[in-house]
């Protein structure tokens, strides 16, 4: 085992995967000469050259539909967009061509590119850099969603992520890449379909993913301290397709669910995870499902109202507490 | 070119002329749904082009107006066809429609319904070229309109730099769905607005086979030998509106008469029979043989074939038995 950073743990997938075969490459800005705005193609470019890691323009559609097209011919493109924001811009090549392409074409045609993205909010970076998209790329059919809550994730998800054949959206934070944890050090290929239950419990079931993993294992650690309450932690890094099994099998056990997003509540995670139970164990059920969601609001710049939006694991704890009468 | 096979290119483009014209009787049959968007009085733009070209070996990449391509590329117009009744046997298995046939075992790499969408598309292809080494190169067929697109300039900006094996090949019908190019676009010859990302660019006279040909032959030239992307501009008028819902009520009947004045398949024909390769009866024998052939071989085809099975409306949506999406074998 290593201890090592998020960064390092993708930089290492990448290298890695390259080294495998000599059609992945690597494209985004700044991901180059520079090494990645979070590092995480740090040192490629000086390895692998200019041909394979590639310094884009700031043309987030042009370049996102360039992997895909070169996808079709076999290249294996990991495509860093900087920010989640900016893949608004690329809406149309990934959910046009890369998430139809199979399908319109009668099966011909694939296109098996990575798209790695920072989302989530940060320090003060405003409206404009702090969106949270991972819902939007969880409701097209096509397309598969993964998100890391630590840095064994994000190194196996990218490392099936190159060799699925399937267009995988890769959603990270960017106040993760500094995380540590441990990664094995013999190879490791993250399954992308599935769920993990990151804490055992039987009162209660608190449903993250990628960053809200972290304040549910909070939350669960002040329940159990001052509450006496037992939480399960279910890690859902795998978005699209939700683990309808994961999801049953836990709120069977504990008959309580609380999800908890870093998004708006609408057409979100907690709103779908809650349609999953209403679906597959609504009669499991002894309390409504929660969800516990950031304020329907641009994120604001001001820090204490920046805060103010976005739930963090006290949320969490009042939530639980309020479900438990106490 | 020979005159043989001027000839052959004649019956080709005769070809695709009746074929599109027997997709509107369909469509108006209720055979073919959807949008429909026909080729008629474009033709020498796709068989200039790609008679230059290496069907089958280049890819090729266009919009939804693509039914013509996809058959000078090397599809069986019966599975064209067939794919345009929603069948099983179409090219697409019936799940793309008109604006989806695909072709990869004849590298016709797809129509798209997004205007612009195929810009980047094609530039990757031709990066994925690059990458294995081999001669061939990527040919994107687009209209005038799409230039209005941001993918236009980002995809142009990349091809240069990457000096990327890409042919683009405009097609100039002076209309973007109902608005006359004037209206909607500052600057009216196309090949201009290339000089912005120094790629080298022309425009032709886009109804007239032999210098389209010709035209092509020089751009596939530099782009085969290394030397980066070309823009080629060939100016052309599409007979039908935009597509079967649009009414054509906005261009003007002198302006139709004058470019149906100047029609491909004439133009060819009336250059091999002043030539004395081609007589007006051998034309008119071609014509009544192609007439047959997609009556009793094409639509028929179309016609007798199964719908796909909807048990498998499900199926290509993601990959089949991905091992990755289990992690792998371990």
């Amino acid at each position: 085992m290593a201890d090592i950073m998020m960064w390092e743990a993708i930089m290492r997938a990448h290298d890695e995967e390259m080294a495998n075969d000599p059609m992945v490459i690597a494209m985004g800005e700044d991901i180059g000469v520079v090494g990645g705005t979070y590092k995480a193609t740090m040192g490629l470019y000086d390895k692998y050259g200019e041909q394979r890691v590639i310094d884009t323009p700031i043309s987030e559609n042009g370049y996102t539909g360039l992997g895909i097209g070169a996808s079709f011919l076999g290249v294996r493109p990991i495509i860093e967009i900087m920010s989640v924001n900016f893949a608004w811009l690329a809406m149309d090549q990934i959910f046009n061509t890369a998430a139809k392409v199979r399908y319109m074409s009668g099966g011909q045609l694939q296109a098996p590119v990575v798209i790695r993205s920072p989302g989530g909010t940060a320090h003060q970076l405003g409206s404009q850099h702090s969106a949270r998209m991972e819902k939007v790329f969880m409701g097209v059919a096509g397309l598969r969603v993964v998100t890391p809550s630590n840095p064994r994730q994000a190194y196996g998800l990218l490392k099936s992520a190159v060799r699925c054949n399937d267009p995988v959206f890769i959603n990270e934070h960017e106040l993760m890449y500094n995380m540590r944890g441990d990664v094995s050090e013999e190879e490791y290929f993250h399954p992308l379909e599935g769920s993990e239950v990151a804490r055992e419990g039987k009162d209660v079931t608190l449903f993250g993913y990628n960053i809200s993993v972290h304040w549910c294992l909070k939350a669960a650690g002040l329940l159990s301290k001052h509450h006496g309450i037992e939480a399960e932690v279910v890690d859902l890094f795998a978005l699209s397709p939700l683990d309808r099994e994961g999801i049953r099998n836990s709120v069977s056990k504990t008959h309580r669910a609380v999800i908890v997003e870093e998004a708006e509540p609408a057409v979100g995670v907690g709103a779908e995870v809650m349609a999953i139970i209403n679906e597959e164990c609504f009669f499991e059920l002894d309390a409504a499902p929660v969800r516990v969601s950031a304020l329907n609001v641009p994120i604001p710049y001001n820090h204490a109202m920046e805060k103010a939006a976005l739930p963090d694991e006290n949320d969490v704890v009042q939530a639980v507490r309020n479900m438990f009468g106490i | 070119m020979k005159d043989t096979d001027k000839k052959r290119v004649l019956r080709e483009m005769l070809f695709a002329r009746r074929f599109e014209e027997r997709c509107y009787e369909a469509y108006v049959e209720r055979n073919i749904g959807g949008f429909l968007h026909l080729y008629p009085g474009e033709e020498a733009c796709a068989f200039g082009v790609l008679e230059a070209a290496k069907p089958g070996h280049d890819y090729v990449i266009t919009s939804y107006r693509d039914h013509v391509h996809a058959i000078k590329s090397g599809s069986d117009p019966k599975k064209v066809m067939a794919e345009l009744f929603a069948k099983e046997t179409g090219v697409s298995k019936g799940r793309g429609g008109s604006m989806h046939i695909f072709d990869v075992a004849n590298r016709f790499m797809g129509g798209y319904a997004l205007v612009g969408g195929p810009f980047p598309l094609a530039a990757g292809i031709a990066k994925g070229i690059q990458m294995q080494g081999g001669d061939e190169i990527c040919i994107c067929f687009l209209g005038d309109a799409a230039n209005n697109q941001g993918t236009f300039h980002e995809s142009l900006n990349m091809a240069k730099i990457w000096n990327l094996p890409v042919l683009y090949v405009c097609e100039n019908n002076l209309y973007g769905i109902g608005t006359r190019i004037d209206r909607s676009t500052a600057v009216i010859d196309q090949y201009k607005r290339v000089s912005g990302y120094n790629i080298p660019s022309a425009q032709e006279d886009g109804q007239d086979f032999d210098l389209v040909y010709k035209a092509a032959n020089k751009a596939i030239k530099h782009v085969r030998a290394g030397k980066g992307p070309y823009f080629l501009e060939l100016m052309t008028y599409r007979y039908r509106g935009h597509s079967m819902s649009d009414s054509n009520a906005y261009r003007a009947k002198t302006e139709e008469r004058m470019w149906s004045g100047r029609d491909p398949v004439i133009m060819l024909r009336d250059r091999l029979i002043e030539s004395g390769a081609l007589t007006l009866d051998e034309y008119k024998e071609m014509d009544t043989a192609i007439l047959d052939e997609i009556e009793d071989e094409v639509i028929r085809y179309a016609a007798e074939s199964p719908e796909p099975h909807m048990s498998e409306v499900e199926k290509f949506v993601l990959a089949e038995n991905d091992p990755w999406v289990k992690g792998g074998v371990q």
